[in-house]
């Protein structure tokens, strides 16, 4: 990786940034020179990143940067043309996305895609598909296994849904809930799939101060009960800098900058790329 | 009053043949997203199936009818499989052509195996029946086995789909492909098996639908294909409860407009009023009205 050896305060490669706790363990996620072109588009070109074990980590930039295609390629919705991505030391090269999230990666999405005509519950549910299994005769002639079956993703169900303090929301249909309880619900969905990283796509998209204060506060709080890493895509400055340990800035497809908040804020390229080039004072 | 409540029989047993294969129609295309124009031609294969075990294998009635349940479960696999999935990611246009296309292989297959000839298909069900009101009203025994199938597979299926994993797994694709898949549902497992359930509610509504009516032919199964898709838009297409409660009405519609209008305008009678429901509500009694986001 050649990407801005000159400026010194940006840590290449982005392993430097793993927080200390996860060192020395085995990273969850590592793309290397991940890229995709639609047609003559590089979309994403030569993108690297490593995600700890238990980190939390922004993705940022501009809007058209290709945020959005990193987590695509990232949970197999497209194949890259170019770099590899590895998921708990292994390769999923040829993955296909329902692959990919059995082996522990899991999104939510920037516009929400709930499944509106079933109620919170059973959303959660899709989520415990793979979880909680049973057969399909079983589920048909309603044997044992069916009803425990059953049980044990009701139960898990409602374990999920008191982090956000939603029990009571459980028969609600997904579709009628207020905007910010259909982001919790979503992220609750995906982590029903027992992921070991979950995917953010703009959590905070439409949420007031005080809700994305309290987002913030969630998303510590589920890394540290489920032990899992985070990456999140947002535009809310505060709540990434608030939240995540390492930051990696892309635009044009490229990533321009890795670092933590601090380093991140004061990088002149950063700042370029969000608010044009300073001019020179005459 | 007897003739009134005969005819209301015979509309709740034909509507419940015709909820039980609208729902095939609306289960496969609320998963798969297509018309399965093939669907009433598997009812005629099942039907097939039935007579040729119990006319040429001497195999007992119930015991046909459970051959062909297996069967047209497997074609439904099959034709998913074979002609459907190679389709997944083409145009809606290039599949419906290819249903119409399976539709006119089952009709030519059956005519090459079975003949051009009329079979007469005896009943699977036979213990007489029973009669109300001092004998005036008669309710043939093919009648109560058809309205409680329909009970029973509007039951069952209900349930399966709202409180089972795999029926879970169906409204969710049903509602969003991409979405499902990420949280790591198997999207060509679920339509697969969805063409299986299909398939085998057509195979009961085959066995049915020919108990009462006794002739069997290879083009036996698209009129109440027809008339069974018009049911599924009727109550509102990809809906299970609007595919039960279209299938009832059309069959009482039928029946009532047959035997008070006209015998001859009976058909045209349930098209006019599916003309009608659908220039009130567009996406059919029961189905949600979904406005364009600007």
């Amino acid at each position: 990786m050649k990407l801005n050896s000159d400026v010194k305060m940006v840590p290449v490669p982005s392993h430097s940034i793993i927080p200390e706790r996860d060192s020395g363990k085995p990273v969850v996620l590592e793309a290397n020179h991940l890229g995709i072109q639609f047609g003559g588009l590089k979309a994403v070109d030569d993108f690297n990143l490593t995600i700890g074990r238990t980190e939390i980590a922004g993705l940022i930039g501009p809007n058209g940067a290709g945020k959005t295609t990193v987590f695509n390629l990232l949970t197999k919705v497209y194949q890259p043309t170019t770099g590899t991505v590895l998921l708990d030391g292994k390769d999923t090269a040829g993955m296909s996305v329902v692959d990919a999230n059995r082996m522990g990666i899991a999104r939510t999405f920037q516009n929400i895609r709930l499944f509106d005509k079933m109620t919170v519950e059973d959303n959660i549910r899709i989520g415990l598909h793979n979880q909680v299994r049973y057969g399909m005769l079983p589920g048909i002639l309603r044997l044992p296994s069916y009803w425990q079956g059953e049980k044990k993703q009701h139960q898990r169900a409602m374990e999920l849904l008191h982090i956000f303090n939603m029990e009571d929301l459980a028969d609600v249909r997904a579709g009628s809930l207020p905007y910010g309880a259909q982001r919790r619900l979503e992220i609750l969905r995906a982590l029903a799939t027992n992921p070991k990283l979950l995917l953010l796509d703009e959590p905070a998209a439409g949420m007031n101060p005080t809700e994305t204060e309290e987002l913030m506060r969630t998303i510590a709080r589920i890394r540290d009960e489920f032990q899992i890493a985070i990456l999140l895509i947002e535009h809310d400055m505060s709540l990434v800098m608030g939240v995540c340990e390492g930051i990696c800035v892309l635009n044009f497809g490229r990533v321009i900058a890795k670092g933590t908040a601090e380093q991140i804020q004061n990088d002149p390229v950063v700042i370029e790329a969000y608010l044009g080039k300073q001019q020179e004072e005459a | 009053m007897i003739p009134f409540l005969t005819n209301l029989v015979n509309g709740i047993s034909l509507g419940s043949v015709y909820a039980i294969i609208a729902l095939g129609y609306s289960m496969v295309y609320g998963v798969a997203k297509m018309l399965n124009f093939a669907h009433g031609d598997v009812i005629m294969v099942a039907a097939y199936v039935s007579f040729t075990a119990t006319q040429y294998w001497g195999v007992p009635p119930l015991v046909s009818v459970l051959m062909s349940m297996v069967v047209c479960t497997l074609l439904g696999i099959t034709i998913e499989g074979l002609a459907y999935k190679p389709l997944r990611q083409a145009g809606s246009l290039a599949v419906l052509i290819t249903a119409i296309g399976v539709s006119y292989l089952l009709q030519n297959l059956a005519l090459l195996i079975w003949g051009a000839n009329p079979k007469v298909f005896t009943s699977v069900v036979d213990f007489g029946g029973i009669r109300l009101f001092g004998g005036e009203l008669v309710i043939s025994d093919e009648i109560i086995v058809t309205i409680i199938s329909g009970i029973a597979v509007m039951l069952l299926l209900t349930w399966f789909t709202g409180k089972t994993k795999m029926g879970r797994a169906m409204r969710a694709v049903s509602e969003d492909k991409g979405a499902a898949q990420l949280m790591g549902i198997n999207v060509n497992f679920t339509i697969s098996l969805t063409f299986a359930i299909g398939s085998f509610l057509a195979a009961i509504a085959g066995v049915l639908l020919c108990s009462s009516y006794n002739t069997l032919m290879p083009t036996t199964g698209s009129m109440p294909g027809i008339k069974a898709f018009t049911a599924a838009v009727f109550g509102g297409i990809g809906s299970i409860p609007g595919a039960m409660l279209g299938g009832l009405l059309l069959g009482l519609i039928e029946v009532f407009g047959g035997s008070y209008v006209s015998t001859e305008l009976a058909d045209a009678l349930v098209f006019a009023v599916l003309i009608i429901i659908l220039l009130l509500k567009p996406a059919g009694l029961l189905g949600k009205n979904v406005q364009e986001k600007v």
